[in-house]
């Protein structure tokens, strides 16, 4: 995630997603009105009866909530393995590093394994472990699963994922915040934790139409927030899970007690431009802004091709993600390695299990495409506070600062783009997909983080 | 002058193409197995601006595209009209260099170096061969005869492809002279479109002294003003001439929408895998590199030739399948790390523009004028794209015979 760049927001586009955009809000608002329901240790099947009842008496919207479970067909597992095995191959990159992308050796290491070592079934197993439903929100069937903790009065807490992620990337940070005290935490550290698919992503339906960029999603994470019966609650997210956190943080639904973000969007607007345009960093910063700087212009400069491609011809790009399972593999395999806290090997942070259940979840439901598309539809810089709006948002902020982040955003900016911000610390190992990476130190960040709001 | 010189000083070996019947059924056998994505959820826009929205290559097409490449397609007719031509290896500075080389039969012919650029090939170039070689047949004179000779790319088609790094746009125009002065021409001009542009201009800036000028259909005429003026945050150029508008506004475009592909490749050519393994994948990547050619190519599979049949789209992007080298192709993008496309490289030789009005921007006279003090020719055809030679073939031979006249 992070987009080169748009000069310019189509117009014409930026008219239809604000239509889009109001009618969700008016959605928003009269089912929300319906569905709010005080939190309560009641047990999933008393929720669903009770929204079931909701349903009935509203006679408008479907706002049913449907357990879910996996089950991806045999043939196609069959024929995604033989698909790996009739690879036809590219000749070897013509360098000794990774500076032409995922080296010839590495990928096809990884595809010989997740051809013939790989069991996607237990993933599938540990997936279904867990209690996952869908619910319709503006026309468009959103996976989630929902875990919530035996400790009463555990705080709701919803997590989005991001690019190239999913719910995966979450999974490992539900037994420390859900069941803390089996996980070095005290039990009034708990939370009730909610983990959706975006739109387009995994399980949950691909948009046909436009305008579901993060202001939508964070819209739609509020109305499921409130089908759940949570009238107060949280939000955490990294990557676009950050973008959109940021967005729920702007719109601040009554009940939003406020957000934490790994990867902040603290770039002043005025040091972005520099940025964009190549400059070196101005005189005048301090040692770590200056390296954050810099961070920033390598990323722009030498990493930031997929994101511009999705941004303006996801569908172009989409064909092989979807045709070639070492095409989507590689596009993925590419991030994970620069991304990780790893120096660029992502098997040091990562298993090769871990990595591919999550390519298999994006091959199996074919959605490279439809998760491509969210670039296009927030052709944003997602860096930058002044785009991001970051001070607009009114509730109090956590933020945390893992390594291997794309840059390591310092205090100094990130108490400037966010005016309401509570909480901010830097740890010590993690990166980009902390949650994934770090799960017990991420969960302990949140349960700092979220310490005051409870 | 020794334009009719015969003595090879290298050595070149005769070259056939060949694709075998297995690796032409595993190609159909690839497409009808094609897994879709779903349709874009935007209207594929007839004319692609700023203020409209394109998510690229529209399913409908790539899925005429693939019924049309597995069932009615022959690659076979294409070989034997490549196998019909006078084609060569040589090798150059370690390399297999795959080139076509036709002599006129009239004498003092002007030998021309002529390259394609990406996503073409050599087959951007065939319809042009005769019309250049032959002029008397094509509605020319004897006096407007050309000596041809077409390379392939290092990378592309039939070129072999490098295994080490450095065969960038300069290295390929100094492997260019040595090719034509090998092949005994002691005084020749070059020509291209697209990275033949490019790299017949940095032929023009090392200008050896057989290189009598060149003639460009994607000029380089950004001065570092113009540059300045354009750039990101600048405040709109005022006084533009119509001319000059045009180019601004086709420039933006091309910087806003238009560079997701170039940027990919510079950046991470080895991680494009899709592009060996799915032919589709290869065809969207190939269908859509600027906003006009893909809009002409759209159409033409929509049952609108004009330009480009299905055939011409396709004989490009299976050369390109059956050579593999989807990947070697993108690697030039790296190899010029990111430079600007339309730069002016400061050629001092004589040069030659013909600015088509579908290219990605149409150079203004103006700005030609001051990117190269010797320009010999300018003009505006009136219709035509990126892909001059291969969309506009009779209109191109016209512009070359009326370019490189006074250079005779």
């Amino acid at each position: 995630m992070g987009t080169r760049k748009p000069s310019r927001l189509p117009r014409l586009l930026t008219l239809s997603a604000a239509i889009i955009l109001l009618s969700a809000g008016l959605a928003w608002i009269l089912t929300t009105q319906a569905a709010a329901k005080p939190p309560s240790s009641a047990t999933s099947s008393e929720s669903k009866a009770k929204i079931r009842k909701v349903a009935m008496s509203t006679d408008s919207a479907d706002i049913e909530i449907r357990p879910f479970r996996i089950n991806v067909p045999e043939a196609d597992l069959v024929d995604l393995r033989r698909r790996i095995a009739a690879t036809r191959w590219p000749d070897k990159e013509t360098v000794n590093d990774q500076s032409q992308g995922v080296q010839l050796a590495k990928i096809q290491d990884l595809a010989k394994y997740w051809g013939a070592g790989y069991d996607w079934r237990k993933c599938e197993g540990k997936l279904n472990a867990l209690p996952q439903f869908t619910t319709n929100i503006d026309g468009l069937d959103i996976h989630f699963i929902h875990v919530r903790s035996r400790h009463p009065g555990a705080m709701p807490l919803i997590i989005t994922h991001g690019w190239p992620g999913s719910i995966l990337e979450i999974v490992k940070a539900i037994g420390p915040l859900t069941d803390p005290t089996a996980h070095g935490g005290r039990a009034e550290d708990a939370f009730n934790v909610v983990i959706p698919s975006m739109p387009g992503y995994g399980f949950s339906e691909r948009p046909q139409d436009t305008g579901w960029g993060p202001d939508h999603i964070g819209r739609a994470w509020h109305e499921l927030m409130g089908r759940l019966g949570y009238t107060r609650y949280v939000a955490q997210g990294g990557d676009w899970g950050s973008v959109i956190s940021d967005a729920m943080g702007r719109q601040a639904p009554p009940g939003l007690l406020g957000i934490h973000v790994n990867m902040p969007a603290a770039v002043p607007g005025y040091l972005m431009k520099g940025i964009l345009a190549g400059d070196a960093a101005p005189a005048g910063l301090s040692a770590k802004e200056k390296a954050a700087y810099e961070q920033m212009s390598v990323f722009f400069a030498k990493n930031g091709a997929y994101g511009s491609l999705m941004a303006t011809r996801p569908q172009t790009l989409g064909y092989g993600l979807a045709d070639s399972p070492v095409g989507l593999a590689a596009f993925h395999y590419d991030k994970f390695n620069q991304w990780t806290f790893s120096g660029g090997d992502a098997e040091k942070s990562l298993t090769k299990d871990e990595m591919l259940d999550d390519i298999s979840v994006y091959w199996l439901t074919n959605t490279a495409v439809s998760s491509a598309r969210l670039y296009w539809e927030n052709n944003n810089n997602n860096f930058s506070a002044e785009t991001q709006k970051t001070n607009e948002i009114k509730v109090p902020v956590g933020v945390t600062i893992f390594p291997g982040e794309i840059y390591r955003a310092p205090k100094s900016w990130v108490e400037k783009a966010y005016p309401t911000l509570t909480y901010f610390n830097e740890v010590d190992k993690g990166g980009h997909f902390a949650a994934w990476e770090e799960p017990e130190l991420f969960a302990k960040e949140l349960r700092a983080a979220f310490k005051p709001l409870r | 002058m020794s334009n009719n010189a015969t003595t090879e000083e290298i050595e070149v070996r005769t070259f056939q193409f060949k694709a075998s019947d297995a690796d032409l059924a595993d190609l159909r056998r690839r497409i009808a197995a094609t897994r879709w994505p779903e349709k874009e959820t935007v209207k594929f826009p007839e004319k692609d601006t700023l203020s409209v929205p394109s998510q690229g290559v529209p399913l409908a097409t790539m899925q005429e595209l693939a019924r049309y490449w597995e069932k009615d397609y022959d690659w076979r007719k294409f070989e034997a009209k490549l196998n019909a031509l006078p084609n060569f290896i040589t090798e150059i500075d370690g390399l297999d260099i795959h080139f076509i080389h036709v002599r006129s039969k009239h004498e003092n012919a002007l030998p021309l170096i002529v390259t394609h650029g990406w996503p073409g090939s050599i087959a951007e170039l065939l319809k042009i061969i005769d019309p250049l070689t032959n002029p008397t047949a094509h509605g020319g004179s004897a006096a407007d005869a050309f000596h041809l000779v077409i390379p392939s790319l290092p990378g592309y088609g039939f070129s072999g492809k490098p295994t080490t790094a450095g065969w960038n746009p300069d290295r390929i125009a100094r492997a260019w002279v040595e090719l034509m002065k090998g092949l005994g021409y002691e005084k020749f001009a070059a020509q291209g479109g697209d990275w033949g542009a490019i790299i017949s201009e940095f032929m023009a800036v090392q200008a050896p002294p057989e290189l009598i000028g060149i003639h460009t259909n994607m000029a380089c005429t950004l001065t570092p003003e113009v540059l300045k003026a354009l750039a990101p945050g600048a405040p709109a150029p005022s006084g533009l001439s119509a001319e000059e508008s045009r180019a601004v506004e086709q420039l933006a475009l091309f910087n806003a929408k238009g560079l997701g592909y170039s940027f990919e490749m510079t950046l991470r050519p080895q991680t494009l895998y899709g592009l060996a393994d799915s032919p589709i994948a290869l065809a969207a990547w190939m269908l859509d590199h600027d906003v006009r050619s893909l809009e002409m190519i759209v159409r033409s599979f929509a049952g609108k030739p004009e330009g480009l049949t299905r055939d011409d789209v396709l004989d490009n992007i299976t050369l390109t399948w059956l050579t593999n080298t989807g990947v070697s192709s993108a690697r030039l993008y790296w190899e010029w790390k990111g430079a600007p496309f339309f730069n002016s490289w400061g050629v001092k030789i004589p040069v030659a523009v013909s600015a088509f009005p579908d290219e990605i921007y149409q150079a203004p006279r103006s700005w030609a004028e001051k990117a190269y003090p010797k320009l010999i020719h300018y003009n505006r055809p009136d219709k035509g794209g990126h892909f001059a030679a291969w969309e506009q073939p009779e209109l191109l031979v016209k512009e070359l015979r009326s370019a490189f006249k006074s250079l005779r």
